[in-house]
């Protein structure tokens, strides 16, 4: 490891341990929040008992659903807005202001449109994440260096292996980028529905459990979410620093 | 060519009203409000008192996150971004801050703040301040050494070369910070208002949402568009103009 990720392990744990000793000394009442240890404990023993398996399976697929939804048709709108110039200059300045808009307002059309269950939840995620896809679509479309383009005429590709064996590849690093952030926004499109509107998943147990003040199964479920999260973030950075080191040779 | 986009984003706009009224036809009349329902809708809700005091609340717990993760956002950029270690070590923690569902967080905010709005806003501020900081802090790391050297031949003190020459260089890239900390505290704040809230346009959402009202629903869905597009817009304009 180098130096920095050192430095970066010891800053976490500092974090953790000073949260830890605030607990333990009482500083921060155990009303508010656990020791982080009693945490881990807690989270073995849920785990164990399978109490939480559906919820953790509903949430889980539902996150690849709509990361798997959302790539696909990121990808696919990214294409067809970088062949059309003119559309592109009118949605951009609509694209930048997308997040702003909080997309779980259209709950209740979306159970209407797709009855109750995973389905609503997955299409807040896609209308959550999609916007990054897309830019990252474009993105990725826009830094092809036009030399390769060049060489593969020279070479007499024909439109199709040229895109799929010359422009793909250059395009990738950033397209990854774009998947990366998918992830992230389709854990957080699923985890906020579940915690504000439905009746399932790790995020509907979370607020379940403080609506009732079980704290300890509650800093559990965060700690199981915030975990899982990041050590997703984790790879998928390590795989998006590789390649973009690959591009920058 | 400026015409021609405004004609584009028209167009644009003309196009989602019509899928907007073909889903309307597709739902049926209790899943989605028409557009000129909702227009009437949002038309007859700005005309109530009552709903001025809950955009008054949702207002100043926004411009009140905002401030405060500007102000915190930039700060803390630019503290980690002047040294290339401390930046080196803060990015990827900032970044997985970033990406981590906040909202399971916010028990803890509501466990640390109490029910109120210093909770919203602290949840505004989670929220908006992070992109601001890395922006800042990448800025920083991107700028021209020869800013940090003259300064320092010049002997200007930490705060001197903070406000005279690390800002002013890094302007353009402070400013797509704070145009995405802008979207995101505002969505912090409603989030925050969506769950466990008695005032706020989130609150009202829960409680049209709860009620099966789409037309409020839609009518500040609305509200809520212009007003982010309109704010990005000017941001926009604002952040030009400091590229000069």
């Amino acid at each position: 490891m180098k130096p920095d990720a050192w430095i970066r392990l010891l800053v976490v744990a500092a974090f953790i341990g000073a949260i830890e000793l605030l607990c333990r000394t009482g500083v921060i009442p155990y009303a508010v929040m656990i020791p982080p240890s009693e945490m881990v404990v807690e989270l073995v023993a849920i785990l164990r008992s399978g109490e939480m398996t559906v919820d953790i399976a509903a949430t889980f697929g539902n996150v690849v659903v709509a990361t798997l939804i959302v790539v696909v048709l990121g990808f696919v709108a990214g294409l067809a807005i970088h062949a059309a110039p003119w559309l592109r200059l009118s949605v951009e300045p609509l694209l930048a202001s997308y997040y702003s808009v909080p997309t779980f307002m259209f709950y209740p059309v979306f159970i209407v449109l797709f009855g109750i269950g995973s389905a609503p939840i997955i299409a807040i995620a896609v209308l959550l994440a999609i916007v990054a896809m897309i830019t990252a679509t474009l993105n990725g479309l826009d830094r092809i260096p036009n030399v390769l383009r060049k060489t593969a005429r020279i070479h007499r590709m024909s439109r199709v292996s040229t895109a799929l064996l010359v422009e793909l590849p250059a395009a990738a690093p950033y397209l990854f980028t774009g998947v990366k952030l998918a992830v992230a926004y389709c854990f957080i499109g699923v985890i906020a529905s579940e915690f504000i509107l439905s009746g399932s998943g790790l995020g509907y147990e979370i607020a379940y459990a403080y609506n009732n003040f079980e704290n300890r199964k509650m800093y559990a479920l965060m700690l199981l979410v915030l975990a899982s999260v990041t050590l997703v973030n984790m790879v998928l950075n390590t795989i998006d620093n590789r390649l973009q080191a690959r591009q920058r040779r | 060519m400026t015409i021609h986009r405004h004609i584009g984003t028209a167009a644009v706009f003309v196009t989602l009203l019509v899928i907007w009224q073909g889903l309307h036809q597709l739902a049926g009349e209790n899943a989605l409000a028409s557009p000129v329902e909702t227009a009437v809708k949002l038309y007859a809700m700005m005309g109530d008192n009552d709903f001025w005091g809950h955009v008054a609340e949702t207002s100043y717990a926004f411009v009140m996150a905002l401030v405060i993760g500007t102000v915190a956002g930039i700060s803390l950029g630019i503290v980690l971004g002047v040294s290339r270690l401390s930046s080196q070590v803060a990015e990827p923690i900032l970044i997985n801050l970033y990406s981590i569902p906040k909202v399971t967080l916010y028990p803890l905010v509501l466990l640390c703040f109490g029910l109120g709005i210093s909770a919203k806003v602290a949840f505004g501020v989670m929220h908006g301040m992070i992109p601001m900081t890395i922006f800042t802090m990448n800025a920083i790391r991107q700028m021209k050494p020869v800013y940090l050297r003259s300064s320092r031949v010049m002997r200007l003190t930490p705060l001197q070369t903070a406000w005279t020459v690390v800002l002013p260089a890094i302007l353009p890239e402070v400013f797509s910070g704070i145009r995405l900390g802008f979207s995101l505290t505002l969505l912090g704040v409603l989030i925050g208002e969506m769950f466990a809230s008695r005032r706020g346009l989130g609150f009202l959402i829960t409680n049209a949402m709860n009620l099966g009202d789409t037309q409020t629903i839609m009518a500040i869905a609305v509200l809520l568009t212009a007003f982010a597009v309109t704010a990005n817009a000017g941001l926009v304009l604002l952040g030009g103009q400091g590229r000069r």
